[in-house]
């Protein structure tokens, strides 16, 4: 392009133009943006929320409702009211007569192409993990993205095994990835053939959060328990 | 290969008999000037969102939007933008766009955001798009310019159509979601993967330069 030498040579009225024009686009493209912006930030926050919530269902069978909670600074678990999703925050699933079905989180960790986000349910009563649905990952298509689909490393996650200690603050056994088909404890998570790295990902997401997690929700169990009484009540 | 660079305003199209120059403008994108098959360009988006067909769907008309968009605002403001910063003004306003199309695509689906992701921003700086402002819009009247990208528009979108059906058939045995072969089929994962994108991509010049030199030789 010449446009180098040409500006070197433009006259000073001419930079004004120059100057005129971008700011005038820049005004213009600004407006649109911000209205768009506007105009749809309800929808995308409904949606956000509904396809959170189609995920609690999925990883808590059974459950009629949900709530969420939030943990504060002494490890302690508070009831969330309304809008604003700060720090760490689990949503607590109950069955119709208003009893403890169990507790989702959600966990996070590198896959092999990006972050990959998961949510699961915990069953604090059974000390296992009942439920299990990729949030967001960018696996890659017809392999890694099995992680997401393949019913049968789905079903590791229907009833794996994360009991605590004798302790009551780690987990007896933590959850591991396996190599395919060598699955023996109910605390393996058996791999899926040509992704090993997603597989291992994910037991490496799921042995870390359960880790910190489960010893948490299970000391707490009689807070989630406890306010969905109250709620009843109500 | 017709160079879209080379493209001058006007050239021709009042000399061209058969055709009104209208519908011309409108048709040499579906075809003649393909912006995929023809003119190979935007290529980025054309292999990696392909693998699916309501993935390549999608983009087709996200890029067909944000060209008629940024082909309307670029030919308006032809006469104002001064020639040294017009490259500028042409991504800014393309990429007003672009923001605008993601957060409707968003709205419109999370799960369809998620499938395109990142290659949404991306079509900032899609070839087809700042070729369309730089060699039609900004020498073209608002009309003309408008059915320059509905042509070319629909042509990139055919183009991606076209390429997503066959991998997504191949390498999922679906169409839409859909599945279209008995259960025993096994797939071709190679389709869905990147490679499968410059395999289909390959076949589909050939047919295309192909069916051009029969129709040059008869």
């Amino acid at each position: 392009m010449t446009g180098t030498d040409q500006i070197q040579t433009t006259a000073p009225g001419n930079s004004m133009k120059m100057l005129q024009a971008m700011v005038g686009i820049g005004i213009i493209c600004a407006l649109m943006i911000v209205l768009t912006f506007q105009g749809t930030l309800p929808i995308i926050k409904k949606k956000k929320a509904e396809a959170l919530e189609k995920a609690i269902f999925k990883v808590l069978p059974g459950i009629e409702k949900t709530k969420t909670f939030q943990l504060d600074q002494n490890n302690n678990f508070a009831a969330l009211e309304g809008e604003g999703q700060e720090g760490k925050v689990a949503y607590a699933g109950y069955d119709q007569d208003g009893k403890l079905v169990g507790v989702a989180v959600e966990a996070s960790g590198q896959g092999y192409a990006d972050i990959i986000r998961v949510l699961y349910g915990y069953d604090p009563e059974k000390q296992e993990v009942v439920g299990f649905y990729v949030l967001e990952s960018k696996e890659t298509p017809g392999l890694g993205d099995k992680i997401e689909k393949d019913p049968a490393f789905q079903a590791n996650f229907s009833a794996l095994d994360v009991s605590l200690a004798d302790d009551q603050s780690t987990l007896k056994n933590k959850p591991v990835t396996v190599k395919n088909g060598t699955k023996e404890n109910p605390w393996e998570i058996d791999a899926i053939t040509g992704a090993t790295i997603s597989s291992r990902a994910i037991g490496e997401i799921m042995g870390a959060s359960t880790e910190y997690w489960a010893p948490l929700i299970h000391k707490n169990k009689e807070a989630f328990g406890l306010k969905a009484n109250e709620n009843k009540q109500k | 290969m017709s160079n879209p660079i080379q493209d001058k305003p006007n050239t021709g199209f009042w000399g061209s008999l058969k055709d009104s120059p209208s519908t011309d403008e409108f048709i040499k994108g579906l075809w003649r000037d393909n912006p995929v098959f023809v003119q190979v360009l935007g290529m980025c988006p054309t292999l990696a969102v392909s693998n699916t067909a309501i993935n390549a769907l999608a983009m087709g008309l996200a890029t067909a939007f944000v060209l008629l968009m940024s082909n309307i605002l670029v030919s308006s403001l032809r006469n104002f933008i001064p020639k040294q910063v017009r490259i500028a003004s042409y991504i800014l306003i393309i990429a007003t766009f672009v923001t605008m199309t993601d957060y409707v695509i968003q709205a419109i689906s999370v799960d369809l955001h998620k499938a395109l992701g990142a290659f949404i921003s991306l079509i900032v700086v899609n070839c087809l798009i700042l070729s369309r402002a730089e060699a039609f819009a900004s020498k073209n009247t608002v009309g003309k310019s408008v059915l320059d990208a509905l042509g070319m528009g629909i042509g990139f979108t055919f183009a991606l159509f076209c390429l997503g059906a066959v991998r997504e058939l191949l390498g999922n045995g679906s169409l839409f979601g859909i599945p279209f072969f008995p259960e025993n089929f096994q797939e071709w994962i190679v389709m869905i993967l990147p490679a499968g994108g410059f395999f289909t991509l390959a076949i589909w010049l050939i047919i295309f330069n192909a069916t051009k030199e029969k129709r040059a030789t008869t």
